[in-house]
């Protein structure tokens, strides 16, 4: 039997139309826009003004403070404005438009960097590129992930988790970055293993990505430090709780970070942006993102600038097909449906998936027929159909009391519902209402 | 673009479990002992099941448009199993007035004054079937005996397995003489006994039920701990006393067990949300229906058993709740 996380669990079906196709690289954009919050945290502050030059990753907001992030220029040229603009988040957010330089050859010369495998750098330098090159979490929590690296000296983390699970349907972007640069990755994770002192790694994939695991099998053969597990496939093992306990049977604390069970976990993408921080000095400036959807004619993967609109990467797939009623950024699961296509990529920005008519439209709420599925599947232990109704009737503190801030709003509970209750809507709602009375009391 | 962008908050997608489809599956789950039903009480059987689900239809239409003034939710297909799980459970040559009476007490009492569907603490079909064997007694009781009454409308009736039993042994006779008048077990898997409509062929009705779990609909941990624990209950006395108590098999097989078991006591509304919630309700069933056939005035136990666990539901759930993630347990680093 594979390994998987025990408890709930949904298995949604897979569509990865893309899981073939070879990372492509996008066209530069002729403009990029680049949002100052694209990590959770601090935004991080513009260092650059009106009409300045910039050079390619060169730094044009610098972090806030501890848990935020530096953001390089994505390409060379000259800032156009400074202006707010509507994101992923759905609301408007300070942005910095930088207008592409056609002349500057920079801009599109692809850099090649081959396989750089000793690992000369020491910890503190190593940690030091990851903070500088403005580097988050590429599975879409967009955490800065020098914050996770940060370790007291009495730290007891024995165990580096490296997320190649990518369990949202249709996303590819992590599959074919294992695919393609195995080795790169190994050596990713040999950089953080040198630098946080841990002797053992476990790269977690689903076994729907059969040649991932093949790949990074024999890339890692000879570090005996570092293992491969292939897991079972179910929904949502990417989520960091859920793959501890499907690795290593150690469950994190209510309330509590991997790191309180001993472990870090990385994505395969953050890895990868690690490897040429550290080896290349490249700071974090393009990213892998899945275009797909059921219509969508040529869906595959590229390499894409931060910054870069949407409209450029659905232009790049055959445009937006007839019948089109939702877009979302990220996976059908858990990503956000966005208003246009004009709203940029961004780190986080795993996949851009289209949605057509028969998918996009919900159906209307029945009563709940009490068939006890939502608890079964919830991977937290919870009950969201208490949950949902307690949010309802505005019963805050009974809704704390059952647990309901440890969701990770999976939508494991909505997908499952058979009389299509909005569960994680009104969850979510409750959450937000009850931090906003936490903070009020502190 | 002609057509709006939709903005809705997350998960995109959804299963294509729907109510409708969990309530056909219940519908295809039932067909097999339907048929047993026609085979063996023959027309009879085809007008109770019609009576009674057309009743509660009716009743669930009349009463949700002209007293609640609510939506109409006859599409749901719930009123429509209420009626097959009512008539499963009555004899099949109860008077047609007497259906009726049963399928208002079921929609209209034990189900929309509650709330309507999901928010009925009892079982629907059995308050119906509960009130009118307290308030009819001899008809709810006069069961028409098996194939003989093909066609008829007027049947000859008899007793169930379990009414020979109890009477038997009220008359002190033993189980060696007993078993030689009721049907063997043979007969009772197949069905050719007497009994209600519906409770008839032990293997029709397993069939259906393990459509049900294979469909998720429900899950194996009511049924089958009903039936275990009442084969270990029964099993106990029989051992100690084979004279005096029927043997287990017996017990699973007759007076409703497994319709019980699979179709009445699982219903997704009046039953626990979580998998230890459901063992205990499930226990606490068996030991009531045990004790009621075993000591009890009536030879029967199954329907008031399920009712009076109904009641423990909401107990239940609140203290059998799904184990937290990451509850209850220490950091390493302290
Ligand atoms: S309650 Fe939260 S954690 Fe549980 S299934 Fe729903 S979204 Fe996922
Ligand atoms: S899945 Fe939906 S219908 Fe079933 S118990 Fe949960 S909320 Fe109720």
């Amino acid at each position: 039997m594979l390994k998987t996380f025990p408890k709930g669990g949904i298995h949604p079906a897979e569509n990865k139309i893309t899981s073939s196709k070879a990372i492509k690289r996008m066209p530069v954009p002729k403009v990029v826009y680049v949002p100052i919050a694209q990590h959770i945290g601090i935004p991080s502050e513009i260092i650059v003004d009106r009409k300045d030059k910039v050079e390619i990753g060169q730094v044009i907001a610098k972090s806030g403070g501890f848990v935020s992030s530096n953001i390089h220029s994505p390409v060379a040229g000259t800032v156009t404005k400074l202006d707010m603009i509507v994101d992923t988040s759905g609301y408007k957010k300070q942005c910095i438009v930088i207008r592409t330089d056609v002349k500057n050859e920079s801009n599109f010369e692809v850099q090649d960097f081959p396989l750089k495998k000793e690992i000369t750098m020491g910890q503190k330098d190593i940690l030091k590129h990851i903070t500088d090159s403005g580097i988050v979490g590429l599975g879409g929590a967009t955490f800065p992930s020098h914050v996770k690296l940060d370790l007291k000296n009495d730290n007891k983390v024995d165990c580096l988790i490296i997320n190649g699970v990518e369990c949202e349907p249709y996303l590819t972007a992590d599959h074919r970055l294992m695919l393609e640069r195995a080795d790169e990755i190994i050596v990713g994770i040999q950089i953080l293993m040198h630098a946080l002192h841990i002797n053992e790694a476990v790269i977690g994939i689903e076994n729907n990505k059969k040649d991932a695991v093949k790949a990074l099998k024999r890339a890692g053969q000879s570090d005996k430090r570092i293992k491969v597990a292939a897991l079972q496939v179910k929904y949502p093992q990417g989520s960091e709780k859920q793959l501890i306990k499907a690795i290593l049977k150690r469950e994190v604390p209510k309330g509590g970070l991997p790191m309180d069970v001993g472990v870090i976990v990385h994505n395969v993408g953050t890895i990868f942006s690690i490897y040429l921080a550290v080896q290349y000095d490249q700071p974090l400036i393009e990213r892998v993102v899945t275009v797909t959807g059921k219509k969508i004619e040529n869906a595959s993967n590229f390499w894409v600038k931060i910054g870069t609109p949407i409209k450029d990467l659905v232009a790049e797939v055959g445009g937006l097909p007839e019948g089109t009623r939702k877009i979302v950024n990220g996976g059908p699961m858990m990503g956000k449906a966005i208003k246009n296509t004009d709203v940029p990529v961004t780190k986080g920005t795993s996949g851009i998936l289209v949605i057509s008519e028969d998918e996009a439209s919900r159906q209307d709420p029945k009563n709940c027929i009490r068939c006890g599925h939502c608890v079964f599947v919830c991977p937290m232990g919870l009950e969201p159909h208490l949950l949902m109704n307690l949010s309802e009737k505005g019963l805050y503190e009974r809704a704390a009391s059952e647990d309901i801030m440890t969701c990770i709003e999976c939508g494991s509970c909505s997908y499952v519902c058979p009389s299509h209750r909005p569960l994680l809507d009104y969850i979510r709602f409750g959450k937000s209402i009850i931090k906003k009375l936490n903070t009020a009391k502190n | 673009m002609a057509d709006p962008i939709i903005i809705s908050a997350s998960p995109h997608v959804h299963s294509d479990r729907t109510s409708k489809r969990v309530m056909y599956d219940v519908l295809y789950a039932l067909i097999p002992a339907f048929l047993v039903s026609i085979y063996v009480f023959g027309i009879n059987a085809l007008i109770l099941t019609s009576v009674a689900v057309i009743s509660c239809i009716v009743f669930e239409y009349l009463i949700q448009k002209y007293l609640l003034k609510t939506e109409i939710a006859i599409a749901d297909g719930s009123a429509l199993i209420t009626g097959i799980l009512l008539a499963f459970n009555l004899p099949s040559n109860l008077p047609i007035w007497m259906i009726i009476i049963g399928a208002f007490i079921a929609i209209g009492v034990a189900k929309l004054s509650f709330g309507g569907l999901g928010y009925n603490i009892f079982n629907p079909a059995l308050v119906g079937r509960v009130f009118l064997l307290v308030c009819f007694p001899v008809q709810m009781t006069s069961w028409p005996i098996a194939v003989e009454n093909y066609l008829s409308l007027d049947a000859v009736t008899g007793e169930t397995t379990l009414g020979i039993i109890k009477e038997g042994l009220m008359y002190g006779e033993t189980m060696t003489t007993i078993s030689e008048k009721i049907p063997s077990v043979m007969e009772l898997l197949l069905g050719i006994t007497s009994g209600s409509a519906g409770e008839m062929s032990a293997l029709a009705l397993l069939l259906g039920g393990l459509f049900l779990i294979v469909r998720k609909v429900i899950t194996w941990h009511i049924p089958v701990t009903i039936l275990v624990t009442m084969a270990v209950m029964t099993g106990v006395f029989w051992l100690v006393n084979p004279e005096l108590y029927a043997n287990p098999l017996i017990h699973i097989l007759s007076g409703g067990a497994i319709l019980g078991a699979f179709y009445m006591a699982t219903d997704l509304v009046t039953s626990p949300m979580t998998k230890k919630g459901m063992v205990i309700f499930a226990i606490g069933i068996a030991i009531i229906t045990v004790v009621i056939r075993l000591f009890g005035a009536y030879p029967e136990g199954v329907s008031f058993a399920i009712l009076i666990m109904n009641a423990f539901v909401p107990l239940i759930d609140k203290y059998f709740k799904p184990r937290r993630f990451g509850n209850k347990i220490k950091s390493k680093i302290m």
